[in-house]
């Protein structure tokens, strides 16, 4: 046998493994199921973004190919930022954020107009590793100082005057902040924009911020991770990865002066206060922040979280299949919330957000038809 | 034996077999035409796809050269909310980072080589030398997974404090220990490019013929005085050039220093505690998250001011090795 | 003519000075060498000792469970990461073999082929993360998708100097009588290539390209931006693929001591088959016995 045949066998070889290879574990069939709208042929849906959201979707998108239709969902967990950046490439049939899109973002999509729909809601939680401190009080102002760089040691006198009766360790504080663009940096730096001035005009509010200091890490995980394992690091991430892992969370001072966790509750509340004291202020859109929201029982780094679409979508199949996926998503997926610490979206919200869906054009007519299967 | 037999009989059959008839093109057998034109043709796809990596990176980068010229290299910010783009930081943590490896791991890594050539014991030296070459093929995602778990840990809690104890009035250790940061990721370049030192040292010192070590040897030289003046000194200019090589290494690598250096863009200092960033770390924490426009093309000119940096390290380090002899392509296969 | 060597001339207390340099030197290189062997068991040792605790089957075959679930694996990691090797390979032998061979029969000495082999060269130095920006550009934005091939390719261009340098270097080894024992027979060149010559080096080249497919195996930055990561099975070429190296690089950060173990249960696997591809080469190659000055 010459070379060249010996060769020939192997590429072929190589090219029936990776044929078989694709092949197995995509043999989902479309199939209907009495009750709802036909299943369409099946597509696969790509989406990217958020890292905050990341605990509950992989848990929604675990459940809901089994669910509805075999409609399988890739979601990569890359940032807030990378999810906008690749939504405006076309490389994602959805992003996830939890900063809104700036409008000169918005600018720059050449696929026609890009809908935000809420589709769940968490907090920011201030965690921390310390030694023998479990219990730790801040306010906006603090941290916005300890995360410019003004306040370097734990026991600085700015922060004892905050925890009377706790002993605070005479050690260097490690900022930790995220190094990937993010939609928790978002909400994290919308908070401390809205409370402090010099932050302000300073990293000012966005995904990726120049930080004055610190230690940067991919992710919610990676700023989880990261603080877990520095001693005397304060690290901003949602909330899930705070309590999953069990890290101590800091009670932050809200607007009405009381000292308040990432709870369930708390974070509902400061959704609830928001929307009830500007009802009429929140933009069409569906683009805005709550933090520093009003009322005692408020969290005050609380968000919003997005799935962005384009408006019009050129695949119909896949159009309706992404109508279909938000919608199960603001609907039935809502249940997973709770257990994951993100607080199921106020009715309010979930039925704009219906609206929104609706809004979706599949070529020439609304890609939502109602729920499969 | 048994396959230069096979090998002769393939040649009388390969004979046999070929027809008389004879197709020419420009008095070239047909079947040696294609063979030549075909694969110059392969050689010359694969010039373009190198010219055309340069391209793309170079066209892509344009908009920030435009807009920032030469300040590129040395603003500090990177920061896309207000339109200010700069690597001045990652320059610096990539330089010191892999100059910190390159103290390290060259003394270290020649000595290694020296040991395994001249002085090790014949029968460990064969399963030694095959330990060296089997690290070089460890993938820098298995360094960067231990650095970040392991490393980072122990050097925030015992290595950088003892430094801090003992050399503290050195301006490199005076910062706050916080495991990453540029002295981790120095330590894990070290240790990830030291077989390649090792490697090329060992394939140059190879090369020495025999005589020139009999001859000292037989004027009773000791074994370091052969080393030392009838190995090294031939040696010399190739194991410069491998040493070259492997900073070029140093500074493109991504994955294991984007894991322990912990992504800040510090002010410049000569602190080894602090944190930093690297040129191949700005492109893959920010690529993913590049939006049309300036930011994109702010992370892609980062990428072409690293290819610049490792371009001029890597001609410099081939010339060098050129110079051993036309014959001998050193480090070829593990560069 | 100026100093003389310190040895031409025997004297005592030199002869003392002498000895103790050669004992610091030797040393010296004998730790140096235990150092680095040192430090690479105590990494390899952990990675392999952490590894192995969390390989099962499930590890090969399943999905990884959401964070804070236990169980699964990483099963649509190693499929991508065969058919991003598969497609590699399809991509970047053909094109280093063939250049390879044209180095060796025709180039050789011409100025052309000096010109080639030093931009080939050149090729092994770039970083490999800007792969994955060419492919990305190229590739992932046109198609509006991230996708095994741009993955393949960015792979590919890795093992394009590799497999052309070995090709040529060992096609150099032929021996020049076989070559013109064959064209001595009236064989033409192009036959004598093909079924003389390179069958007489095929352990050679397999090889060579086994080289380059460890080199590949392990590569994550190029990856970030092309194959792009997928918790699902592979549905199709032209959509996102998951790796190993990607999946152990995301969770060697992640804060779920899941994920942690099975990040270094990838690195387990990872390690186990760079070793086993490494031995065999030498194997095929006799190379226990040629390494041996």
């Amino acid at each position: 046998m010459s070379l060249f045949s010996r060769a020939r066998l192997g590429a072929l070889a190589l090219v029936g493994m990776t044929l078989l290879l694709a092949a197995c574990g995509s043999s989902s069939t479309a199939s209907s199921t009495p009750g709802g709208v036909a299943c369409p042929s099946p597509t696969s849906l790509t989406g990217a973004g958020s890292t905050f959201d990341n605990p509950l979707f992989t848990k929604q998108f675990q459940v809901y190919p089994a669910a509805k239709c075999g409609i399988q969902v890739n979601y990569q967990s890359v940032g807030s930022g990378a999810g906008i950046a690749q939504l405006l490439a076309g490389t994602v049939d959805f992003g996830a954020t939890d900063a809104p899109m700036k409008d000169t973002d918005l600018a720059k999509s050449t696929q026609g107009p890009i809908l935000h729909i809420p589709v769940t809601l968490g907090a920011v939680a201030m965690t921390y590793n310390l030694a023998g401190v479990t219990k730790l009080q801040l306010t906006g102002d603090v941290i916005a100082q300890i995360f410019l760089g003004k306040i370097t040691t734990w026991n600085d006198a700015a922060i004892a005057a905050l925890n009377a009766g706790v002993t605070l360790p005479n050690q260097k504080i490690t900022v930790e902040h995220r190094s990937d663009g993010s939609g928790t940096t978002g909400i994290f730096a919308a908070y401390l924009s809205a409370v402090n001035a010099d932050w302000k005009a300073g990293p000012g509010s966005g995904t990726t911020l120049n930080w004055p200091v610190g230690v940067g890490s991919k992710g919610n995980d990676g700023v989880t991770a990261s603080t877990k394992q520095t001693a005397g690091a304060i690290g901003y991430v949602e909330a899930g990865y705070a309590t999953v892992n069990n890290l101590p969370v800091a009670t932050v001072q809200n607007a009405a002066n009381a000292y308040v966790g990432p709870t369930l509750d708390a974070i509902k509340a400061a959704a609830d206060n928001y929307l009830a004291q500007n009802a009429a202020s929140v933009p069409a859109d569906l683009r805005f922040f709550i933090v520093n929201a009003p009322g005692a029982a408020s969290y005050p780094i609380a968000g919003f979280s997005w799935v962005i679409v384009y408006q019009n979508q050129s695949d119909s199949t896949k159009g309706q299949n992404l109508a279909n996926t938000l919608w199960w998503m603001t609907h039935d997926g809502q249940q997973y919330s709770n257990a994951l610490n993100y607080a199921v979206l106020p009715a309010s919200i979930a039925t704009k957000d219906e609206a929104q869906i609706k809004k979706l054009q599949c070529g020439g007519s609304a890609c939502y038809k109602g729920l499969f299967g | 034996m048994n396959e230069v037999r096979s090998v002769t009989g393939a040649a009388t059959s390969a004979a046999t077999t070929h027809r008389r008839t004879r197709i020419t093109v420009r008095g070239m057998a047909l079947g040696d035409f294609v063979l030549q034109n075909g694969t110059l043709l392969i050689v010359i796809a694969v010039l373009a796809l190198i010219a055309g990596v340069f391209w793309v990176v170079l066209a892509s980068s344009m908009p920030t050269i435009h807009q920032f010229g030469w300040q590129f290299l040395t603003n500090q910010a990177f920061d896309p909310d207000h339109n200010s783009f700069g690597v001045g930081p990652a320059i610096f943590g990539t330089i010191v980072t892999s100059v910190f490896a390159l103290v390290f791991a060259a003394p270290l890594g020649i000595g290694a080589a020296v040991f395994l050539v001249e002085f090790c014991p014949r029968r460990a030296r064969t399963s030694l030398a095959f330990f060296t070459d089997l690290l070089a093929t460890v993938p820098s995602v298995v360094f960067g997974l231990w650095g970040f778990l392991v490393l980072a840990p122990w050097m925030q809690h015992s290595g950088e404090p003892w430094l801090k104890l003992h050399l503290g009035f050195l301006p490199f250790f005076v910062g706050t220990p916080r495991g990453v940061g540029l002295l981790t990721a120095g330590m894990i370049l070290t240790v990830m490019i030291l077989p390649l030192v090792i490697a090329i040292a060992r394939e140059v010192m190879q090369i020495v013929p025999n005589e020139q070590r009999e001859a000292l040897l037989a004027l009773g030289a000791t074994r370091w005085e052969v080393v030392r003046y009838a190995i090294l000194p031939f040696a010399r200019v190739g194991i410069t050039g491998g040493v070259i090589l492997a900073l070029g290494r140093a500074l493109g690598e991504t994955i294991a220093v984007t894991l322990v250096i912990g992504n800040q863009a510090n002010k410049i200092s000569p602190d080894l505690f602090a944190t930093g960033y690297t040129l191949p770390s700005v492109i893959a924490n920010q690529f993913g998250e590049a939006t049309p426009g300036l930011f994109r093309s702010a992370v892609i000119e980062a990428g072409l001011i690293l290819i610049v940096m490792t371009l001029i390290v890597n001609v410099l380090a081939r010339l060098l090795i050129a110079r051993m002899g036309r014959h001998h392509r050193v480090g070829g296969l593990v560069a | 003519m100026s100093t003389p060597l310190p040895f031409a001339a025997p004297q005592t207390a030199a002869t003392t000075r002498r000895a103790v340099v050669n004992g610091v030197a030797i040393a010296f290189t004998t730790s140096a060498s235990l150092f680095a062997i040192a430090v690479f068991l105590v990494i390899i040792l952990y990675v392999l000792g952490q590894g192995g605790q969390y390989i099962n089957l499930d590890f090969f075959t399943q999905l990884s469970p959401p964070p804070g679930q236990s169980g699964g694996g990483v099963g649509p990691a190693i499929q991508g990461s065969f058919v991003l090797l598969g497609l590699a390979s399809l991509f970047g032998i053909p094109l280093g073999l063939f250049a390879g061979i044209y180095l060796a029969e025709f180039g050789r000495t011409s100025n052309f082929a000096t010109i080639v082999r030093f931009f080939i060269d050149v090729l092994t130095g770039i970083p490999t993360i800007i792969f994955g920006l060419f492919a990305w550009v190229l590739i992932v934005v046109p198609s509006h998708s991230f996708s095994a091939y741009a993955g393949g390719v960015a792979l590919g261009i890795i093992m394009i100097p590799i497999v052309t340098r070995t090709t040529e270097e060992i096609l150099r080894l032929v021996p020049t009588e076989l070559r013109e024992a064959a064209l001595a027979l009236g064989v033409p060149e192009w036959r004598t290539l093909l079924q003389v010559i390179l069958p007489s080096v095929s352990r050679g080249l397999i090889t060579g390209l086994l080289l380059a497919l460890t080199r590949i195996a392990g590569e994550t930055a190029p990856l970030l931006l092309t194959a792009f990561g997928n918790s699902f099975w592979n549905d199709g070429l032209n959509h996102a693929i998951d790796a190993l190296p990607l999946r152990i690089y995301n969770f060697a950060q992640s804060p779920f001591p899941v994920q942690v173990h099975q990040a270094y249960a990838g690195a387990f696997v990872l390690i186990i088959l760079l070793v086993l591809t490494s031995f065999g080469v030498r194997l095929a190659t006799g190379g226990f016995r040629q390494s041996v000055r």
